[in-house]
């Protein structure tokens, strides 16, 4: 990366899209497991706690062992275990998914900023470096925008295929799609749908957990109170806006990272428009969404999982 | 003598407040159609959900091939090869018809292509024709019983259950599931067919076992031997419950409800009602025949006035209520019955009384609120009219029987002195003595001069109370009959003749 042989202009392009690759990672894993979540017919809501309590454990892990890998490591499983409780509040026990969710979202807050509060000014970091790509990686600004990102960005890659394999190419995947769409079906057919349903709870905490511990490791690459600033809300746009399908989500990851980037970068650009009306954006793009999705259910059936929110019960006389 | 494929030995199942299986018992033999016949809270259901493992019998003992078994789960009794087609489908509308095939029984890996492939070979070899790609929200009730069953041959299931299955079924394709089943059963796998229908039964079934208040009171009875009659009075227990109602004494007189070139799109911009006119006039029953999902729920919520028309007219006593909201709709006289009666009738989590004054409250008023006393009054007055059998005035709607359920519904909608009477499926799965007075109610309103618009996929039924019959078909009338001169084969023919 040779800064001197490029424009200001050049540069400042240039940082917009790799901060918008940033944050769409950042979306993406967090997006990617609400999916997850929602396939299975359970609304999260508590990506936001979820997401900072991936953050507190991320910077944990990571800087009292020195290594960013084992941040993420922690802040993962700290994510998954979190969403424990939504998976036995909200499916084992059938309580409200909305309040129960909400709940995640303000005890997670309330737990990392607990749990973080003597490292919010540790100066101590555990950074992920950015991976260059060979070859690829010295393509001009191309190269330095998709090609010399942090290995967590490929690892989202990699994570949304498989992702998207085992819903749509696997029996299991079959079985969780079946959960969410109809859980007394599923049932019947030999699926458990509290298993299943805990399963893809947890797994989508575990990508929020992770989506945490990549903004403390890399992205802000710190750990301060109100890290997350409302990202994991976004992510829950996100799974809408996305339609409910991996590739969607992706695709809409980058859209909605690029507003998140767009939003401290106006004034270099010479734009005078408020960042606080770009930072509504992707919720305008998802009622935007929404309303599209209500005007094709006249003629189709709604991406939406049809069971999405509703506790099961198995039928009793 | 090779063992039965199913043995059902002195099943008990009890749930609160009732004995659904009193030591009923049932054997089938490999290769036999057998029909499971009884009326409405027999206890065919039950019994058969003890065998699909949806229920753990109490007490008895289930054995397939020779050998006991115990299910906790229908994932169970599927393992052991029983397979049950429920009378409300489990399946899931936005999967395809291979998808719903395999789920649950797939290879970890999905090979769709192949997998369809399969399907489509498996539906050839029963004689289904079956496109294994299409989503099952765009099927027809039928072809949705066929991705049932095709759910059960795909996991090799030995013994099919079938719980009613012709009731959302043409006579057309229920001669086609006739002949799968024989298909079926010729491969040596055993059949269980409940149904209340003998002409089905004696037409496809080679055994039959009968219940009567959970017990069985004829096992195994070999069709060729008995007569249609023979089997009634089993179910019954004396033939003289089997009645047809008197004809009509009086002559019908001006025209009540009259509808005129009605269209209602439904929700997903399909026509549902196309240019129907229809008009009933006081002092008589005209009844509506067809197959299910052929628009009658558009067409009752439509002059009820739930459903808004894209054209056409509805006049109800001279009023036109077209554009008229459903109060005004009542106001002219208007009695209705939907075919949800504990959802659109009645409110389930709501008191008995509240329930019951839901139409008539306005004249409960004492100055600007509700008299509670004037409310029970009128509630009680109504329970002891219709012989509604309830707990207390407050329990919730949804505590009283089916039955019970729709004597108060009736009572409600009937003690407003209404001109029109529209009822939707009013005696759909309710037991003899709740069809019996149900109906009855019907005929006395009739006799007093109302007129009655009645919707019911029981055609014995339509020939025992309508004065005149119509047939609906995709949403138009296709046909008229005179109930005393009709045969059930036409009036047939013309429910499914608009599909040719």
């Amino acid at each position: 990366m040779i800064l001197a042989e490029l424009t200001i202009t050049e540069t400042a392009v240039i940082g917009l899209f790799v901060a918008t690759i940033q944050f769409a990672t950042l979306l993406f894993l967090a997006g990617l497991g609400e999916t997850i979540s929602e396939r299975a017919g359970v609304l999260n809501l508590g990506v936001e706690g979820m997401m900072a309590i991936g953050a507190v454990f991320g910077f944990i892990g990571g800087v009292e062992s020195g290594s960013p890998w084992v941040g993420l490591l922690v802040g993962t499983i700290a994510g998954g275990a979190i969403a424990l409780l939504h998976a036995t509040a909200a499916v084992a026990l059938g309580a409200d998914q909305v309040v129960s969710g909400l709940a995640l979202t303000m005890l997670g807050l309330g737990l990392a900023d607990f749990i973080g509060d003597d490292y919010t000014s540790d100066p101590r970091r555990a950074l992920f470096a950015e991976v260059d790509i060979p070859g690829l990686s010295d393509i001009r600004i191309v190269g330095d925008v998709l090609f010399s990102a942090s290995p967590v960005t490929y690892m989202a890659i990699v994570l949304g295929v498989i992702a998207w394999f085992v819903l749509n190419r696997t029996s299991i995947g079959l079985g969780l799609r079946a959960v969410g769409q109809s859980a007394s079906t599923a049932d019947a057919a030999g699926h458990s749908v509290v298993g299943m349903r805990m399963g893809a709870v947890v797994v989508g905490g575990a990508l929020a957990g992770m989506s945490g511990a990549y903004l403390s490791t890399f992205v802000v690459g710190a750990w301060s109170v109100g890290v997350t600033a409302g990202r994991g809300w976004i992510a829950v746009a996100l799974v809408i806006f996305g339609a409910w399908r991996p590739g969607r989500v992706a695709a809409g990851a980058l859209l909605f990272g690029f507003t998140l980037a767009l939003q401290s970068r106006l004034q270099p650009f010479g734009v005078n428009f408020s960042p606080i009306l770009v930072s509504m954006l992707p919720y305008l793009l998802t009622v935007g969404v929404l309303v599209v999705i209500s005007i094709r259910a006249r003629n189709q059936p709604s991406p939406s999982p049809a069971g999405l929110g509703i506790p099961y019960r198995r039928e009793e006389r | 003598m090779s063992p039965a494929a199913v043995e059902l030995d002195g099943i008990w199942k009890r749930f609160p407040g009732v004995i659904a299986n009193a030591g009923a018992s049932l054997t089938v033999r490999p290769g036999t159609v057998h029909a499971v016949l009884g009326e409405n809270g027999a206890g065919k259901t039950t019994l058969m959900n003890c065998l699909a493992g949806v229920y753990l019998p109490d007490d008895g003992a289930i054995r397939i091939d020779g050998q006991e078994v115990r299910f906790s789960s229908p994932a169970d009794a599927l393992a052991a090869g029983i397979g049950m087609v429920h009378q409300e489908f489990r399946l899931v509308p936005t999967f395809t018809v291979a998808e719903n095939v395999v789920l649950g029984a797939a290879p970890s890996i999905l090979d769709m292509a192949a997998i369809n492939r399969e399907v489509a070979a498996l539906a050839e070899r029963f004689g289904f024709d079956a496109d294994p790609e299409r989503p099952v929200w765009q099927l027809s009730m039928g072809e949705r019983q066929r991705v049932e069953i095709l759910k059960a041959l795909w996991r090799d299931a030995r013994v099919l259950i079938l719980d009613e299955p012709t009731a959302v079924l043409t006579p057309q394709e229920a001669v086609e599931l006739g002949a799968v089943l024989r298909r079926m059963v010729e491969e040596d796998r055993a059949v269980i067919f409940i149904s209340h229908k003998l002409d089905e039964v004696t037409s496809f079934c080679d055994e039959a076992t009968v219940l009567r208040g959970g017990s069985t009171v004829a096992a195994s009875i070999a069709i060729a031997d008995v007569d249609a009659g023979q089997l009634a009075e089993l179910m019954v227990g004396s033939s003289s419950a089997v009645k047809s109602l008197a004809p009509r004494v009086g002559v019908a007189g001006d025209v009540m409800l009259d509808v005129r070139k009605l269209t209602v799109t439904d929700s997903r911009g399909l026509t549902a009602v196309d240019a129907l006119s229809l008009e009933v006039r006081s002092g008589e029953i005209v009844g509506i025949a067809g197959v299910a999902g052929n628009g009658q729920r558009a067409l009752t919520d439509a002059i009820a006035g739930l459903e808004t028309a894209t054209s056409g007219s509805v006049t109800i006593n001279g009023s036109d209520v077209t554009k008229a909201g459903t109060r005004e709709r009542v106001d002219s006289g208007l009695a209705y019955i939907p075919e949800d009666r504990l959802g659109v009738g009645l409110a389930p989590k709501l008191p008995v009384t509240h329930n019951a004054v839901m139409r008539s409250y306005r004249t409960m008023r004492q100055g600007p609120l509700l008299s509670w006393d004037r409310a029970k009054a009128f509630c009680s007055d109504l329970i002891s009219r219709f012989e509604v059998k309830v707990g207390r005035f407050d329990d919730p709607m949804a505590s009283l029987s089916g039955g019970n359920l729709q004597r108060l519904l009736l009572g409600r909608e009937l003690s407003g002195n209404p001109v029109v009477v529209v009822a939707s499926q009013p005696t759909r799965g309710l037991d003899v003595a709740g069809v019996g007075a149900i109906q009855h109610l019907l005929v006395k309103q009739r006799d007093e001069g109302t007129g009655v618009l009645m919707i019911s996929e029981d055609l014995d039924e339509l020939l025992a109370l309508a004065d005149r019959i119509l047939v609906m078909s995709e949403g138009r009338i296709v046909g008229e009959f005179d109930p005393r001169q009709a045969s059930r084969a036409e009036i047939g023919e013309a429910m499914i003749g608009a599909h040719a």
